[in-house]
């Protein structure tokens, strides 16, 4: 009798598919498998492989004790697939064929839109580990290492469920599509990663903890609207990834909220009260408030690039197909059809930046980014609520939709953080004002000291509030492996 | 579509092209802007393209052969980043009426030809560097080269997604190139037209969809080595100096266009235009030498690029004139020198060039769909390469004996060497072994006529004309062929014509024309791509086309 809620281990890939019983894709699997170990292994450095880690390991898909918390060795990690539980009779809720039961197989013709946007997400997850594959050698503390490797095998584990749909739905083409998936990779010069965000550096902690907020939240806002889909396995796969991804954004909003907190307190034990004294905060061993502002405008402009053109074709072919809805697409009061709706988009017009109303059904990405800032700017009040406590005159700000952009109807135009449309050449003027510069960057490289002592902290950042697994902050989250 | 589209392109205001020149091998980037399309109403995103974007590329390829004879091989690539060339522009080709989109296809197609043309008539060879997406046309635009280099980045892929994207053909040439000159096996092209994403990396390769797959680290430096690699090997003669084309004295009036060696009168009531050629009003070049001083305004030269600017002007803004009527005037002695200091000095790059160039425009005149008729009256000067026209035109009249009050010179037709397959058509053959399938005999009695003026009774005797008509009857005759012709349906007239022009074998460009373009125009006319609910139409809407399921 398949167990659909406990995963089971009796495969050497724990899952909740009934994978012993499906005996063509487990073959499959297993055969991508020695791959997959070969780019972890080639990835991370070799000591902390050795490491015991303290993860949770996925154990069931039931939303109220899911995880169980255990030291691991990370390549022993049991990257499984798992899907979040079906929903009886659950149906397509969105575009042509609304109200429809939703499909358990590939719809012939929509199989290559699928594939592709499976081959998209796919390719994000072990973009995201490639960037922070050095960052364990600098990790300000156990506490973050440890979250580090979480992250790293959850988005393993994310291609997992990704090539599992490509396994196991879409045949010889989905195979190969897996292997290619393992031949990307981030930054690469002979084969890069599909989408930009995932082919830039992330050379530092403090990108770490932006790329979790920022991007990881792109992450997000895709899974759910993919979440939505029409086709029931995508769905119930997105389904539980989400539930992992929310612990990356909290590893991100943490992570800065902790950054500036040891700003705050460096800056009142040394009763610095301009932020903008640059210098002298930096001498405290932290980072100073406008320095983290540029790496905030930085990931978070290449996040909203990742949403593509504001009116697209493809999204809105993927709508009206039922495979892509959304944000909160149930919640949404409308006919979930968009064939006479209009939506509003901004648009460049002799100059100036408008919003004009267009198909709705065209401006999908427009609106999942709208979702996005909203859901973004979150973290960012919180924040700025830990500056105004400390007594501090600064507040941390998301910049213009339109700054510092490469994708859709902003990439043509130079734009300043507050929406002023400016001159290429003041643009690049003020560049340094808005974007770390490399001096930013050697500056923050130079507090990049790693703290392997259980409870030690490097300077620029203070403990969290609370360990993992209600572990205390001194807790030894990873046995080092010193060899 | 009110204004006026020009086929002459001022080499300075180029707005879509660039060309880098490295010795023997040049480098053409696309790079299309985005914002300078011809018409409202459409973004040129992604390199795609318009007509006017084409117009500029036929610019470029003629201009490397006259202008830049040094170059051996041609790199044709990307100026973007991500994509090679994404095809035709699709909402211009949603919004275009069914007649433009004909008129852009056709010329697109003519455009690819002579990217083919330039190796094997002069041996400048396009190759094609692939990186980004390749799709439709812009893999069409691959296939018109004669080596594809594909980056194997796990990503870039060559593609024709016409078929499951919008319910039409790879028109330009796509199917026919895959098969006839890619040699493509039929299943693996069947799936390949059918797949949205098409194929990238070896597998490309294995398919033979490209001709090699380059490392991405090594892509740019791969290219360049092939490049110089084909430059070197060559078999393309040294020239180490070219001719400028020198823009066209054209003049646009109501009723007519006014060229150096030709005047297009146009009889708007009557739906018909009138082409008179005129013959040469000086000698001959004595040699090559004079004849490359004289450049680009050699009789021969000259008149050739004004021809086609007719031709392309006619199809292109004058849709409503149904009949065209070729004349010549002049001396059809110095229409014979002329071609004959070309066709002695054959192997000169010049007056090779100059001859291959007549070659594509009489084909251009052979494409053309509207009624032609060739006049051949008193004075004119129907000689060698005019004499071509008179086998290009569906019919010919050729006047008979002296006509009262007209003293001009008596008609005559002079054929030459030329004739015998200097100038082939799309087919392969002559226009007269085209003419004379059915006696190819008859030829070999022909080529004992070169040189000798031969009158109307002869060359109606001949088959060379339609009919010979005297003083009596010709002004009846004529009036009752274009009264009658101009009472039967164009859509017939263009099918009739395009069917009985091109008798005798197929080759590739026969395919392109004949069969993959004529199911393209049908295809365009059906509600499945273009009705309101057609693929065409719904693309971009996010709603999918809704196709009538009957299989016709
Ligand atoms: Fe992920
Ligand atoms: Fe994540």
């Amino acid at each position: 009798m398949l167990d659909l809620i406990n995963v089971s281990y009796d495969s050497q890939i724990p899952n909740n598919v009934g994978l012993s019983s499906d005996k063509k894709v487990l073959k499959a699997l297993e055969k991508w498998h020695p791959g997959y170990i070969n780019w972890w292994n080639d990835l991370i450095p070799q000591n902390f492989q050795e490491s015991m880690v303290y993860l949770r390991t996925a154990v069931s898909v039931d939303p109220k004790g899911w995880a169980k918390f255990d030291y691991v060795k990370m390549p022993e990690y049991r990257w499984g697939v798992l899907l979040a539980p079906a929903v009886e009779d659950r149906r397509i809720a969105m575009g042509e064929h609304l109200g429809e039961p939703a499909w358990q197989e590939v719809p012939g013709e929509y199989r290559n839109m699928l594939k592709r946007l499976i081959v998209i997400q796919g390719d994000t997850e072990p973009g995201s580990v490639e960037q922070q594959r050095f960052l364990g050698l600098t990790a300000p503390s156990l506490y973050d290492m440890r979250n580090l490797f979480q992250v790293n095998v959850e988005e393993g584990r994310h291609l997992w469920a990704m090539v599992y749909l490509l396994q196991k739905y879409f045949g010889r083409d989905g195979r190969e599509e897996a292997d290619d998936l393992l031949v990307r990779s981030s930054g690469s010069e002979e084969a890069p990663r599909m989408l930009g965000a995932f082919n830039e550096e992330t050379p530092d902690w403090l990108s770490f903890f932006m790329f979790t907020y920022f991007t990881d939240r792109d992450g997000k806002m895709q899974l759910e609207s993919l979440a939505q889909s029409g086709f029931d396995p995508l769905s119930r796969t997105c389904r539980f990834m989400l539930t992992e991804e929310a612990h990356h954004m909290f590893v991100g909003e943490t992570g800065v909220g902790r950054t500036i907190q040891a700003t705050l307190e460096a800056m009142t034990k040394a009763g610095i009260t301009d932020p903008t004294d640059i210098n002298k905060i930096r001498d405290l061993g932290v980072i100073d408030l406008p320095t983290i502002q540029k790496k905030l405008n930085l990931h978070y402009t290449l996040s909203l690039d990742l949403f593509g053109q504001e009116v697209s074709t493809n999204a809105a072919n993927a709508f009206n197909a039922g495979i892509k809805g959304r944000y909160m697409e149930q919640r949404i009061d409308d006919d979930h059809k968009l064939q006479n709706d209009t939506y509003p988009v901004t648009s460049i017009k002799d100059g100036k930046i408008l919003t004009e109303d267009v198909p709705a059904l065209t401006a999908i990405n427009m609106r999942l980014r709208d979702d996005y800032v909203r859901d973004a700017a979150g973290g960012i009040g919180r924040w700025n609520k830990m500056i105004a406590k400390a007594g501090i005159e600064y507040e941390l700000k998301l910049p213009h939709e339109g700054f510092h952009r490469q994708i859709g109807v902003f990439s043509t135009v130079a734009v300043d953080p507050d929406g002023n449309i400016v001159s290429a050449e003041e643009w690049a003027k003020r560049r340094e004002d808005w974007l770390p510069t490399k001096a930013d960057g050697d500056f923050i490289q130079s507090l990049m000291v790693p703290c392997y002592e259980p409870g030690e902290y490097a300077s620029w950042i203070a403990p969290p509030k609370v360990g993992i697994d209600n572990k205390p902050g001194d807790f030894e989250y990873v046995k080092l492996h010193m060899a | 579509m009110s204004k006026r589209i020009d086929f002459q392109v001022d080499p300075a205001g180029m707005k879509h092209w660039t060309v880098e020149h490295d010795g023997p091998v040049a480098y053409l980037y696309m790079d299309v802007d985005e914002d300078a399309g011809l018409f409202e109403g459409y973004q040129l995103k992604l390199n795609s393209y318009d007509l006017g974007v084409d117009i500029e590329l036929a610019d470029v390829v003629q201009r490397m052969r006259f202008e830049h004879p040094e170059v051996k091989v041609v790199v044709l690539t990307s100026a973007k980043d991500k994509v090679f060339c994404a095809g035709a522009n699709i909402r211009m080709l949603g919004s275009a009426s069914h007649a433009h989109k004909v008129n852009f296809c056709k010329f697109t197609n003519e455009t690819r030809n002579t990217l083919e043309a330039a190796l094997e008539d002069s041996g400048q060879n396009y190759i094609c560097a692939v990186r980004g997406a390749c799709a439709g046309g812009g893999y069409e635009l691959a296939l018109a080269c004669n080596h594809i280099m594909l980056t194997d980045d796990s990503t870039s892929s060559v593609a024709l997604p016409e078929v499951p994207l919008l319910a039409v053909l790879p028109g330009t040439g796509g199917l026919t190139r895959v098969t006839d000159k890619r040699k493509v096996r039929r299943d693996l092209a069947d799936v390949f037209c059918s797949v949205e994403e098409g194929v990238k990396g070896k597998r490309a390769q294995e398919w033979r969809l490209v001709d090699e797959v380059i490392p991405n680290s090594q892509f740019d430096a791969g290219v360049r080595a092939r490049a110089e690699a084909f430059a070197a090997t060559s078999r393309k003669p040294d020239v180490t100096q070219g001719i400028e084309l020198k823009p066209l004295q054209r003049q646009f009036l109501a009723d007519a266009v006014i060229y150096s060696t030709i005047d297009v009168a146009l009889d708007r009531p009557g739906r018909r235009a009138v082409i008179t050629i005129k013959g040469p009003e000086t000698d001959a070049p004595a040699d090559v030498a004079a004849l490359t001083a004289e450049g680009s305004e050699t009789w021969m030269l000259r008149c050739a690029r004004e021809l086609d600017d007719a031709i392309l002007h006619l199809r292109t803004n004058e849709d409503a004139l149904g009949l065209i009527e070729f004349q010549t005037a002049g001396d059809p002695a110095r229409v014979v020198a002329h071609e004959a200091l070309l066709l002695a000095h054959a192997d000169h790059w010049l007056a090779n060039e100059v001859l291959c160039l007549w070659k594509r425009v009489l084909k251009r005149v052979d494409m053309t769909s509207r009624s032609l008729v060739a006049m051949v009256e008193h004075g004119s000067c129907y000689a060698g390469v005019l004499a071509e026209l008179l086998w290009s035109v569906d019919r010919s009249y050729m006047m008979l004996e002296p006509f009262e009050e007209d003293d001009r010179p008596l008609a005559s037709v002079q054929l030459t060497d030329a004739n015998f397959g200097q100038y082939r058509m799309g087919n392969g053959l002559s226009r007269l072994e085209t003419r004379f399938l059915g006696a190819p005999d008859d030829i070999a009695g022909l080529r004992a006529q070169i040189g000798t003026p031969l009158d109307a009774a002869k060359a109606e005797t001949l088959g060379l004309v339609t009919y010979a008509y005297d003083d009596i009857d010709w002004e009846d005759e004529i009036r009752l062929f274009r009264e009658e012709r101009a009472s039967f349906s164009p859509d017939a007239m263009t099918g009739m014509e395009a069917n009985l022009r091109f008798a005798g074998p197929e080759t590739m460009e026969t395919r392109i024309f004949g069969r993959l373009t004529a199911w393209q125009n049908w295809i365009f006319q059906r509600p499945n791509a273009v009705g309101p609910e057609g693929a065409l139409q719904r693309y971009g809407t996010g709603v999918r086309g809704v196709f009538d399921m009957q299989r016709v």
